[in-house]
């Protein structure tokens, strides 16, 4: 296999679990306003205060892919998006300072709440406008100020779209890790966020349909319906599934896991739609790809240290399973 | 004034790195410092030992917290402010930092959750691994980051081709000639700051009569690693400097500020102003002839001079010159304490010197200082070039409005400062709050038998029981 196209998938891989597991603990500080007891949050807040730090490290791990294995992709991209990404940086310190800060307050508690409420809503909505401006395209000739294609109608859309998803995740993960009141209103808040995601999905497809000639060539070419159509339908039926599973009691563990199918099913249809660009109409990863030197340096790297990291990270997850509830700790 | 984004996407990057900086010598020195109590602990089961490691491990997690998000600022910062840069050096740097990502960045945070919220999940050997395995993330992490600072400072094993960076020979790349100095002082400047940050609060338990045993035994274990860490520092700094002497003639004659083409027998300046625009040094006091013995073992001894280079090669000498002065100044006076709680230790007066205590509890910060102030030198040393001899820093930053820079590193000081005020608030409080006490910590033991294990398991039984 090409090397390049490797890189491609590892930074696909990087992006989708980034968005996974800083997608549900994101989405925690999205769903701050409806869990608004102090009792409740800090039930939220130590549901993921042991693995917050190891899923932001994959936002680090896709940027450093970017950059080491497509350099002139990584430059091109963050000095275009600069201001979202600046934001976005500044938004996520807030929230991720109030973990530490928060449970060693007293009086500046509710300080701490809203920045990790306004912190993670912030950093998902940047994330969202981000996704928005690169499914557009981005103007990269057009640095001086004139560049506002991050603000478009169509990205602040995205954006709207990722916060619904996180919120959504995240709305899954506190029924599997709480019991009693807090997971009844997650249920809730769920059932009405796979509507509001699926309706999303469906409406920024229609969207770049319209807009994007060769997107839609993609789509609708020869035999490719036929091909593609296990996405759409296939994430009609993990959303109808999601729904009903939020209001039973039986299953605990099956909606989360629903919830991430419907954003790898998203995720590839972008793919299918953007592939082989990186910066879509612009820059393809051959294009952008690094020396060959530097392609195979990594190669061991990750070949090693990717099944690695990915079992240990699932181990320190099996530590803290079960119900938040049940334990009493800190340090 | 016309704004300039350039030098302002410079200022942003020297205040984000610099801030950044500050927490990571914290946490590689106190990671170690936790699992070499815990450790002790496990191994003799002196209850001090646990209460050190209890006690330090808070402080120590909310400066691992700040450390980690202002390091992701930084590694987003290459490409949104150094584009140019990034393009052409991206097929070294970004491997390396992707190495560090894959074999530290990942490895403490996956671990760290069991270290911070473990302690009733896991045995006692399981968490204390995962404490090392967090303090071996700090060391990797530092490994690869300084590798690619240190290629910057002296690159190797490279070429170009068509204006990119590409590598011939990796091995060259990372071990390039100053790595393993800059390595070994960093690591050193780590431990020392955690030293002295440790050495400087219990000194401060002992001059208020708390926490006697944890505080006694906490300043003694601190002063004897002062005592061979500060040497060994100073050592390994000459060593260094001897290094910058060969590869980066031009910072050196800055850190001694020698201005004429070459100079022989040059004193050592104990104080000066030097200036740029006389390009010579006022107000000097020196040592004659010690700067020459010092870098080149000979009284006469011939150093290059700043003037052997046209002005705009020139690295800005003031800051890098009292930089340097700051970072050495720090080190003698650590010695110097070190050496006198050694001198005290006969007939017990380590305890009761009023003077020793003070002095140590204002040199609580003194490893920070050192190591912000040596990190100028270097950094400032190097310029104009971002990377010594082949790219100039001025011509790789991003074609960003200066609008732009200017919001962003608004936000960035505004945030900082912040933050910076909140951390200090709270290390406060947290020393003032000081240690568990003997009586709480064997309910915070270790280990299954604690009491929120038990209750999750009664729980868990009653679940089972509705189920069936
Ligand atoms: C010698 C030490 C050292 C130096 C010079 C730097 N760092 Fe750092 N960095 C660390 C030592 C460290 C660490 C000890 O590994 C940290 C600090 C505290 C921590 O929590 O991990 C860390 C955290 C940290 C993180 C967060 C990791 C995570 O998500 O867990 C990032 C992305 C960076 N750093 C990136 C950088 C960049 C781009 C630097 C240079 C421009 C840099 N660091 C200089
Ligand atoms: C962690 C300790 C560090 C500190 C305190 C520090 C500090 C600084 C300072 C003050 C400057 C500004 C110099 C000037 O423009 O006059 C600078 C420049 C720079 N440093 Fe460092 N640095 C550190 C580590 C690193 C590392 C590890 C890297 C890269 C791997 C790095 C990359 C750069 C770059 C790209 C610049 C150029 C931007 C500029 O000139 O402002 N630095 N640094
Ligand atoms: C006491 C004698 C010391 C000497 C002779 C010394 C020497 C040096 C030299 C020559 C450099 C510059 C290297 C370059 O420009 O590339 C340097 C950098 C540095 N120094 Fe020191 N130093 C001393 C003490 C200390 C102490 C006590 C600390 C901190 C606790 C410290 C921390 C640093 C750091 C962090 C750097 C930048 C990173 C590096 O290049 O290693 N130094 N030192």
């Amino acid at each position: 296999m090409e090397l390049a196209f490797f890189y491609f998938l590892l930074l696909g891989f990087a992006i989708l679990m980034y968005v996974i597991l800083d997608g549900f603990d994101l989405g925690l500080g999205i769903l701050y306003p409806w869990f608004d007891d102090e009792p409740q949050r800090d039930h939220m807040m130590r549901s993921i205060s042991h693995v917050w730090d190891g899923n932001e490290t994959w936002l680090v791990f896709g940027g450093v892919i970017l950059f080491g294995a497509f350099p002139l992709a990584y430059a091109t991209i963050l000095s275009t998006l600069y201001v979202p990404i600046m934001i976005m940086l500044i938004a996520l310190i807030f929230r991720g300072v109030a973990f530490e800060y928060r449970f060693k307050a007293h009086r500046s508690k509710p300080w701490w709440d809203k920045a990790f409420a306004i912190g993670s809503t912030v950093a998902a909505f940047c994330q969202g406008l981000m996704l928005g401006a690169l499914v557009q395209g981005v103007d990269s000739d057009a640095i001086d100020g004139s560049s506002l294609d991050w603000l478009s109608p169509f990205a602040v859309l995205t954006a709207f779209s990722v916060m619904a998803g996180y919120a959504l995740l995240a709305c899954c993960y506190l029924s599997m890790k709480s019991r009693g009141l807090i997971r009844a209103r997650a249920a809730r808040l769920g059932r009405r966020l796979v509507v509001a995601v699926l309706v999303a999905m469906a409406l920024v497809s229609l969207w770049t349909l319209v807009e994007a000639p060769e997107i839609r060539a993609r789509w609708f070419d020869g035999y490719h319906l036929l091909l593609l159509s296990p996405l759409p339908l296939l994430s009609l039926a993990a959303g109808w599934l999601l729904f009903h599973d939020l209001g039973d009691k039986q299953h605990e563990q099956r909606p989360f896991f629903l919830a991430v199918a419907l954003f790898v099913l998203a995720f590839a249809g972008l793919v299918v739609g953007l592939f082989p660009y990186l910066v879509p109409r612009q820059l393809t990863f051959w294009q952008s790809q690094a020396p060959v030197s530097s392609l195979k340096f990594m190669l061991p790297g990750v070949l090693i240290f990717v099944p690695l990291i990915c079992a240990y990270t699932f181990w320190g997850y099996r530590i803290f399973s079960g119900k938040v509830e049940d334990f009493e700790e800190g340090y | 004034m016309e704004l300039d984004a350039a030098l302002l996407s410079r200022l942003q990057f020297a205040f984000t790195v610099s801030f950044h900086i500050l927490f990571p010598s914290v946490t590689i020195g106190l990671a170690t410092f936790i699992a070499i109590w815990e450790g002790l602990w496990l191994k003799t089961r002196n209850p001090v030992y646990l209460q050190l490691a209890k006690f330090w491990i808070k402080p120590f997690a909310i400066t691992f917290g700040m450390g980690v998000v202002s390091g992701i600022v930084l590694s987003y910062e290459f490409g949104t402010n150094f584009s140019e840069f990034s393009r052409i050096v991206g097929p070294v740097l970004g491997p390396l930092m992707a190495y560090e990502v894959l074999t530290a960045f990942f490895l403490e945070a996956g671990f760290l959750g069991v270290m911070l919220f473990g302690w009733q999940r896991v045995s006692e050997k399981m968490h204390f691994f995962a404490t090392c395995v967090v303090a071996l993330g700090t060391w990797i992490s530092a490994f690869w980051i300084i590798a690619a600072n240190s290629w910057m400072q002296t690159p190797a094993g490279h070429e170009i081709v068509d204006g990119v960076f590409q590598v011939s020979s990796w091995m060259e790349v990372i071990f390039n000639p100053s790595m393993p100095y800059r390595l070994a002082h960093m690591l050193l400047a780590a431990l020392i700051t955690g030293t002295f940050v440790v050495a400087g609060v219990c000194a401060w338990y002992l001059l208020r009569r708390q926490h006697q045993p944890m505080a006694r035994k906490g300043f003694s274990m601190a002063l004897w690693f002062a005592l061979v860490l500060a040497p060994l520092q100073a050592f390994v700094g000459d060593l260094h400097g001897l290094n910058v002497k060969e590869y980066q003639p031009i910072k050196l004659a800055a850190m001694e500020g020698i201005w004429p083409e070459t100079e022989a027998g040059a004193p050592l300046l104990l104080f000066a102003l030097p200036s740029r625009q006389d390009e010579t040094n006022h107000f000097e006091i020196a040592i004659p002839k010690l700067a020459s013995l010092i870098l080149t073992h000979e009284l006469d001894g011939e150093l290059q001079g700043l003037k052997s280079v046209p002005p705009e090669d020139r690295p800005p000498v003031a800051v890098v010159f009292f930089s340097f002065r700051i970072m050495v100044g720090l080190g003698v006076l650590m010695i110097a304490v070190a050496l006198y709680g050694l001198w005290l230790r006969r007939g017990e007066r380590l305890y009761s010197s009023k003077l020793l205590l003070r002095a140590c509890t204002l040199l609580t910060p003194a490893g920070v200082l050192a190591t912000l102030a040596g990190w100028y030198v270097v950094e400032v040393g190097r310029q104009p070039w971002l990377v010594t001899g082949l790219v100039r820093t001025m011509e790789v930053v991003s074609p960003l409005p200066a609008e732009r820079v200017l919001f962003s590193l608004s936000l960035f000081v505004i945030t900082y400062t912040l933050l910076l005020g909140v951390y200090l608030y709270f290390m406060r409080k947290l020393i003032r709050k000081g240690p568990p006490d003997f009586a709480a910590l064997p309910e915070q033991l270790i280990g299954t038998h604690a009491p929120g294990y038990a209750l999750a398991w009664v729980k868990q039984l009653d679940v089972h029981e509705k189920v069936h």
